[in-house]
């Protein structure tokens, strides 16, 4: 066994433990976030992909190169931007409410004589 | 390795220690969008390398340039779409896409990286690692396997276990044939052997999951997450790439954690999963059960007394409030019930929806606080106090029966919902859950049902509480 090659296992295993105690405290609530994450991180492959980019000279390479780099920048920016997306709506406190929202709940006006009556606004 | 390729992968290195910092800020929702652009730091400084290193060895023709280029611009065209389009409830399709697509280019480093250096005159095969197998091996798999995920997710691939006579013996013999063609590899030079191997692996990713219900699925997707994790990690042994090799692992990690997670929270062995569905599984959903005149039958303004003259309420969220986006109107209606001095929480079961945290995601997107989305643990010594449970879509996690040995869900942790002073259970018929078999809790005395869509209940709910709290 080379020693490049035990390097690279070396590595590995250790990455795998710190993954798991690092997973490990993520809370539930923050599950889904974490898979669209760690999607984007293995998005990394797009190295691999452009790396074909070195060697590739023929028409096969070309066409491994291109599939390769559609898949794997799919898979970084769009595992990026979703996981910005979903995090963002992770908020300790409720927004403040609207003000419409609060003439709808507090005062008797026709608005919320409707909202008594049950009929206007049923959904936001 | 010399001197300049040393630079490189110090900073490869950089990444991969950015990914981890990343990962662990992701420890705390309100650290967790820092953690998110730390790994993406990480990832652009990790690509700026990777060019400079392709300019610096001047064999990148302009063809390839081209070729590689058009094909990230693509990609990322495709994936920014899908990102900003996507919504939270088809989160678990867009995730499985992802799975799919990274497990695809992983196999496809691999593939190319054998065919370069067969193509070379002589055609030496000093590169047929153990790890080029496994890369496209499980590439492969994980690439199909997504899809059909995906599918079954989006509905374009009917959800239920699709078991055929002789499916187990076609996925025996395609393993066969994969584990057989990948061990020839390591002593002949065969380009179309290479072929087969990725042939028989794609088929058996279809048939894999192909048999596997909707329910299941936050099992699935996790399982797949870490086979791409895997692929990715074996593709930086292929490349001698410390970037891939770390963040490979991690992603392997986080999807072995969550994956035993969710098969826990079934009480169910990972084979058994894979091995195929509960029993009949969802086809048996739509069936009425026959004894439909036992249960209570509970119109809005009933449900709005109860709901507005309780101090306590706990929502039980399930599968059924994605399925009819009825997510922001059960925080209105919480919402409602909050200003008028209800104290409400939710209910999380760890496999409530179709991927890990799926509940969590949706409810966050209707602007539910997240203090206020309990785990399964925190939350079940609190029904006994609770003077209303809102079953909302959610139908196994929630059955008593599970604590009996001796049916299909025996030993599963549930959410104790039959502990609460009154029930109320918003259906839209008496059909099954996914495993198959009657609720107990339907029939208790304390329970209520409100047949109604989820999404048509909240409204009519808000506004009954409305009127009756003026």
């Amino acid at each position: 066994m080379s020693t490049a090659l035990l390097t690279d296992l070396t590595i590995f295993i250790l990455a795998l433990l710190v993954g798991i105690e690092v997973i490990g405290k993520v809370p539930a609530t923050l599950h889904t976030p974490l898979m669209s994450a760690t999607n984007a991180i293995h998005g990394i492959v797009l190295v691999g992909a452009l790396l074909i980019g070195v060697t590739a000279h023929n028409l096969v390479g070309y066409i491994l190169a291109f599939v390769a780099a559609v898949f794997a920048s799919a898979n970084v920016v769009g595992g990026y931007v979703v996981t910005g997306r979903m995090l963002k709506m992770f908020r300790r406190k409720a927004p403040e409410p609207q003000p419409e929202l609060e003439s709808l709940n507090g005062h008797k006006g026709l608005r919320g004589l409707a909202g008594k009556i049950g009929i206007g606004r049923t959904e936001s | 390795m010399s001197g300049f390729t040393g630079y490189i992968q110090l900073v490869y290195v950089l990444t991969a220690a950015l990914f981890v910092v990343g990962l662990h800020l992701m420890n705390s929702p309100a650290t967790a969008r820092r953690g998110n652009q730390v790994a993406l730091t990480g990832m652009v400084i990790a690509v700026i390398a990777t060019f400079i290193l392709m300019i610096h060895s001047g064999t990148v023709t302009a063809t390839g340039w081209i070729v590689l280029l058009a094909g990230g611009l693509i990609g990322s065209a495709i994936g920014l779409y899908a990102a900003r389009t996507v919504q939270m409830t088809a989160m678990p399709q867009l995730v499985s896409a992802f799975n799919s697509v990274g497990g695809g280019a992983a196999a496809l480093v691999a593939i190319y990286g054998y065919y370069d250096a067969e193509s070379h005159v002589g055609g030496v095969l000093g590169t047929t690692t153990v790890f080029t197998v496994l890369d496209v091996l499980i590439g492969s798999v994980t690439f199909s396997g997504s899809i059909i995920a995906a599918g079954k997710l989006q509905g374009f691939i009917p959800s239920q276990p699709l078991i055929f006579k002789g499916g187990r013996l076609i996925n025996a013999a395609l393993a066969v044939i994969a584990i057989g063609t990948g061990a020839f590899l390591f002593s002949t030079a065969s380009l179309p052997a290479m072929l087969v191997l990725v042939l028989a692996a794609l088929a058996f990713g279809v048939m894999m999951v192909l048999p596997i219900g909707g329910a299941d699925m936050p099992v699935v997707i996790s399982l797949l997450n870490a086979f791409t994790g895997t692929a990715v990690a074996m593709a930086g042994f292929v490349i001698a790439n410390w970037a891939l090799i770390v963040a490979g692992a991690l992603v392997g990690a986080s999807g072995s954690i969550l994956t035993k997670l969710m098969a826990d929270a079934m009480n169910r062995s990972l084979a058994n999963i894979i091995v195929g569905g509960f029993g009949t599984g969802d086809s048996a959903a739509a069936i009425g059960g026959p004894v439909d005149a036992q249960v209570r039958s509970i119109a809005a303004d009933d449900a709005a007394i109860q709901l507005g003259y309780a101090s306590k309420v706990i929502i039980v969220p399930g599968y059924g409030l994605a399925a009819a986006q009825a997510q922001h109107g059960v925080a209105e209606l919480a919402k409602v019930l909050e200003d008028h001095g209800v104290e409400v929480s939710y209910a999380i079961h760890p496999v409530a929806g179709r991927m890990p945290g799926h509940m969590n995601v949706l409810l966050a997107e209707a602007n539910v606080p997240y203090p206020q989305l309990k785990e399964m643990d925190e939350i079940n010594p609190e029904f006994a106090r609770t003077d209303v449970a809102l079953v909302i879509g959610a139908n196994d996690v929630t059955n008593p029966a599970a604590r009996r040995p001796g049916n299909e869900i025996s030993g599963m942790p549930i959410l104790d919902v039959d502990q609460a002073k009154s029930i109320i259970v918003v259906k839209r018929s008496m059909g099954h859950g996914y495993a198959g078999i009657d609720n107990e809790l339907y029939y208790n005395p304390k329970t209520s049902m409100y047949f109604a869509d989820a999404k048509k209940a909240m409204a009519e709910l808000t506004a009954a509480v409305k009127t009756l709290v003026g």
